[in-house]
């Protein structure tokens, strides 16, 4: 179903209007109320009244994630933060989180946007909807929340329960979505096998899956193991959170809400923009924000846009499943995680060499990363048992602290780790299969 | 119905309008709201032509009329009913009215021009009760009905009102308002410049609001009304309201 048909089925000329005047409105607004980007467009001289048509865009310069951690944590709100209901944030590249604010309206567009993802699925107000999404500073868990309670749904808050309470939870309650990452439902099926259970016992029709990438390979067996019809859906909390991008009936790509974002691909190396069908970054603008607007924000996503015209009747682009990225950024469980982050946590911790890998491996459908770090080697010539042990316990109480990340740790010999000729490690090891 | 392009306009040497983008289509009721010297007037002023376009596009019924002379943006199908009345206070209430069919009465259609008046006549009973009289011994509220009639003299689909609320107690007001709904309930399509934010967002479909020349902001009424800077700036809502 199309939630939103006025806007979702828009003749391509008047969302193109749409477009144009919400992003002056726009850049009004942030050249006004944001000083990074007043600075910005001072400095390089830019009048934002010659950005006239969509073209124009690609005169601005870009946003990155560091230009954000410099307005840490509220620097690059356009609102005051009174007129903020709700605040987000994501993990940056260093350690320094991206603090998203939202205002009422931001709240009420974003239900509607996440509305629209979920009528995309399928769903309406007779499905009761299980979020497996950590209901945290991230913005998976409450972001479908709010859009699934727009719809009329029932919401179950499963958050971050443990498995098995999930499996019970969805078999007593008769949940008939999903809504987590890929990885996740792969982890309930594998628990299923294990227990010996049928998913025939389950109500479970629909799963909407996302926040890292998956394969159609992984699709298939998600959707013939637990018999469901698994949707992929994209955004970014920086953006808004879920609610950019989704998939309807057709499985083919990623419906974008153009009448909020106005999506870009660029080559990551010249920053030039592409045309469609060119595989490159995802650049996002984002057009009705109040509390957090961002212009030409550079996602570090690898994808493309397909323009031609989508059999379900929605005039909107869409852009490919998205294949990678285009910086070191590894998604573990849902949660990115930068290898220079575990990199200042090592350095931070006395005596161990920041040489180390990061092996990726899954397990039972869950995400299982093992850090190998080498350590001077005087550490093993003493072979003080007990000092390894608590060097380890230190350097994965201090990932678990700092990242949440639950890692397991293998101490090595200095220079033991496989060096290429350039005498770089390779940082991260990545056996999953995605 | 109306589609702008980064239009642009001023007076002389004084750039007012600084690119604006804004569209209304058929059967809406849209709104800009802004101080005073936002350029509101400006815009209107500019769209019939009675100030030129120094930059930009103006497509009306999906025709360009960015460089049309006033009385051809009349011809087709727009009218505007100027900031305070701008009646003709020495002349009854019937001859002001048919002042707004001039076109119709250059083209011979004096038919046309007379039903259109009985139309009005109807819709607003008043000011046939009153249509000899001189417009100027009016009150305000009749006053602002007479300029709309004679706005609707010749038939536009598009409607445009420069602050119809100026000067008139709160109740009128809304009579007013009422009015401008039933037009469109007609089949007009309307875009009202306003400073009472409150009182026209309860009957626009959407709005946007002025700042200096700028736009900087768009969205649905219901969503300019929980905009805390339209709360502040136009809804008579204080700071403190905000912050105690």
């Amino acid at each position: 179903m199309i939630y939103s048909k006025e806007y979702e089925t828009m003749q391509r000329e008047d969302l193109e209007q749409l477009q144009v005047e919400r992003l002056q409105v726009t850049l009004n607004r942030v050249y006004r109320n944001v000083l990074f980007y007043k600075n910005l467009y001072d400095e390089k001289k830019i009048e934002i009244s010659d950005i006239k048509s969509l073209k124009n865009l690609a005169s601005l310069p870009l946003t990155s994630k560091d230009d954000l951690r410099g307005s840490y944590p509220y620097e690059a709100f356009a609102v005051p933060l009174r007129d903020i209901v709700r605040i987000h944030s994501t993990s940056g590249t260093t350690g320094t989180p991206i603090v998203v604010g939202y205002t009422k309206n931001d709240l009420k567009i974003w239900s509607c946007l996440v509305a629209r993802v979920l009528s995309a699925a399928g769903i309406t107000g007779n499905d009761l909807v299980q979020i497996a999404f950590n209901y945290s500073q991230s913005t998976g868990g409450l972001g479908f929340h709010y859009g699934a309670e727009q719809i009329g749904a029932s919401v179950i808050p499963a958050s971050g329960e443990e498995v098995l309470k999930q499996i019970q939870i969805m078999k007593d309650y008769r949940s008939s979505a999903l809504v987590s990452t890929p990885g996740y439902a792969l982890h309930i099926v594998s628990i299923l096998e294990e227990n010996g259970m049928d998913p025939q016992e389950l109500n479970l029709s629909t799963g909407l899956f996302g926040s890292e990438p998956w394969s159609e390979k992984l699709r298939t067996k998600i959707e013939s193991k637990l018999k469901i019809k698994a949707f992929d859906n994209y955004g970014l909390s920086e953006i808004i959170g879920p609610g950019v991008a989704f998939e309807c009936d057709e499985h083919n790509g990623l419906h974008v809400n153009e009448d909020h974002f106005i999506v870009e691909v660029i080559d990551p190396e010249t920053l030039e923009v592409l045309p469609a069908g060119m595989e490159g970054e995802l650049v996002f603008t984002t057009i009705t924000k109040e509390g957090f607007p961002l212009i030409r924000y550079r996602t570090g996503d690898i994808s493309s846009i397909i323009e031609e015209p989508c059999e379900c009747g929605r005039t909107t682009r869409r852009i490919k499943r998205v294949s990678g990225r285009t910086d070191d950024m590894i998604i573990v469980d849902g949660n990115n995680i930068f290898p220079s982050q575990i990199e200042a946590i090592l350095f931070e911790i006395e005596g161990v060499e920041p040489h180390f890998q990061i092996i990726l491996n899954r397990e039972e459908g869950l995400d299982v990363i093992e850090l190998k770090v080498e350590v001077s080697s005087n550490l093993f010539v003493f072979d003080e048992i007990r000092k390894v042990q608590s060097f380890q316990q230190k350097i994965q109480q201090q990932l678990i602290t700092s990242l949440g990340l639950h890692a397991k740790i293998s101490l090595i010999e200095s220079k033991s780790l496989g060096r290429t000729r350039g005498e770089k490690i390779k940082r991260v090891l990545d056996l999953r299969k995605l | 119905m109306l589609k702008i392009r980064n239009l642009e306009s001023g007076y002389d040497k004084l750039k007012v309008l600084k690119g604006i983008s804004l569209h209304v289509k058929s059967g809406e009721i849209v709104t800009i709201i802004g101080a005073n010297g936002a350029g509101k007037t400006t815009l209107l002023n500019t769209i019939t032509s009675i100030v030129k376009t120094t930059g930009g596009k103006i497509d009306l019924k999906g025709v360009d009329v960015t460089t049309a002379s006033p009385n051809l943006i009349v011809k087709s199908g727009c009218a505007l009913v100027p900031e305070g009345r701008q009646l003709y206070p020495s002349m009854t209430v019937k001859e002001n009215l048919i002042l707004g069919a001039y076109t119709l009465y250059r083209r011979r259609e004096h038919k046309l021009a007379l039903e259109n008046l009985e139309n009005i006549y109807t819709m607003f009973p008043v000011l046939k009760e009153r249509r000899s009289q001189l417009a100027g011994t009016l009150s305000g509220g009749e006053q602002q009905m007479v300029a709309i009639g004679r706005a609707l003299m010749s038939d536009p689909d598009l409607l445009l009102m420069d602050e119809p609320s100026m000067g008139l107690a709160p109740l009128i007001v809304k009579d007013i308002f009422r009015t401008v709904k039933k037009l469109r309930d007609k089949g007009k399509t309307i875009l009202i410049v306003e400073q009472n934010a409150k009182a026209v967002l309860e009957i626009a479909d959407r709005g946007y609001v002025m700042e200096t020349g700028s736009l900087i902001l768009e969205g649905s009424s219901e969503d300019l009304l929980d905009n805390n800077d339209v709360k502040r700036a136009y809804l008579g809502r204080d700071y403190k309201d905000f912050t105690d």
